[in-house]
């Protein structure tokens, strides 16, 4: 199975790349842009067929390593 | 007294930090990162700074996990005092074993330069050389300096006087330098055993070179 995985700074949290995208994308001329968020995909994949095997040993991966959870929120996705 | 200077593929501060220390008449080791133990009879860890693990996936993320470490937190629950700079601040956060996380510096710049830090709290074991609302330039280097922390978190830092030093102008009035939450530069943890900052104060040891506002921090842990 393949788990991907966004990574996001939480709401609240200013996310300075996604305000400089912003702020270019205004100066190019793109209006409209009302908030612009940068975050990373992390695509993993595993040995296991098992859905709920899968999203139980990613969400650990999550916990422990990919995310810090103090400044970060993921969401996974199984496939 | 005796520092143990901790080194990760990545790490480029361990020969500034262990000149510094050496300077003021210790000892210092270095410790390998794959090392299961600490050396025997230390004074004082410091994991130093650099780009442990190039920075990737976030700065200190991979170094936290590292055998050393392990030993590090064992060392800081049982009391022994742990000092990390920049990178070393990073992976002490990461760790769980200091409040908080430092984020990308708001304006995406690397930002490298001398920069006044007014003390904001000296009642700990690394400060208490140094008088509150004193004034000291000591040099900074850094892309990921942005200190984060969460409301309730930041009233406990306050109530426990765990905020060691903010970013300020030369009269110790805060200045916005990387976005940092109230201009924090530098922290400790509650049982005030193990301390975190970016700025760089083994950088600050001579006259000729800048500022020596660095020995005076760093002899603190003689106290």
């Amino acid at each position: 199975m393949t788990a991907t995985i966004n990574v996001f700074l939480k709401e609240g949290v200013l996310d300075p790349q996604g305000k400089a995208a912003h702020h270019a994308l205004d100066s190019l001329g793109f209006d409209g842009v009302a908030d612009v968020r940068i975050g990373k995909q992390i695509i993993i994949k595993l040995d296991t067929n098992d859905r709920a095997e899968a999203e139980a040993e990613v969400k650990e991966m999550c916990e422990t390593l990919l995310a810090n959870t103090v400044i970060e929120d993921y969401a996974i996705e199984i496939n | 007294m005796k520092v143990a200077v901790l080194r990760f593929p990545g790490t480029n501060c361990e020969f500034d930090t262990q000149y510094a220390f050496e300077k003021l008449g210790h000892t210092t080791e270095l410790v390998w990162h794959e090392d299961e133990t600490l050396p025997a009879n230390i004074d004082l860890v410091v994991v130093p700074g650099g780009f442990s693990y190039g920075d990737y996936l976030r700065s200190g993320s991979i170094a936290r996990f590292s055998p050393v470490m392990k030993a590090v937190t064992r060392y800081a629950n049982d009391g022994g005092k742990v000092l990390g700079i920049c990178n070393g601040f990073q992976i002490l956060t990461e760790a769980g074993l200091l409040p908080g996380a430092l984020k990308r510096n708001n304006n995406l710049h690397f930002i490298s330069k001398h920069q006044n830090l007014c003390v904001i709290n000296n009642d700990n074991a690394f400060l208490n050389k140094c008088e509150k609302g004193e004034v000291l330039n000591i040099p900074i280097a850094h892309a990921d300096g942005n200190y984060y922390i969460d409301e309730e978190g930041f009233k406990s830092l306050e109530a426990n006087e765990q905020i060691l030093l903010r970013y300020s102008d030369e009269n110790g009035k805060p200045v916005v330098v990387n976005g940092s939450v109230t201009s924090i530069a530098g922290v400790c943890n509650e049982a005030k055993n193990v301390y975190g900052l970016m700025p760089h104060p083994e950088r600050a040891l001579e006259a000729l070179l800048g500022s020596e506002d660095g020995i005076r921090m760093l002899k603190g842990f003689e106290a």
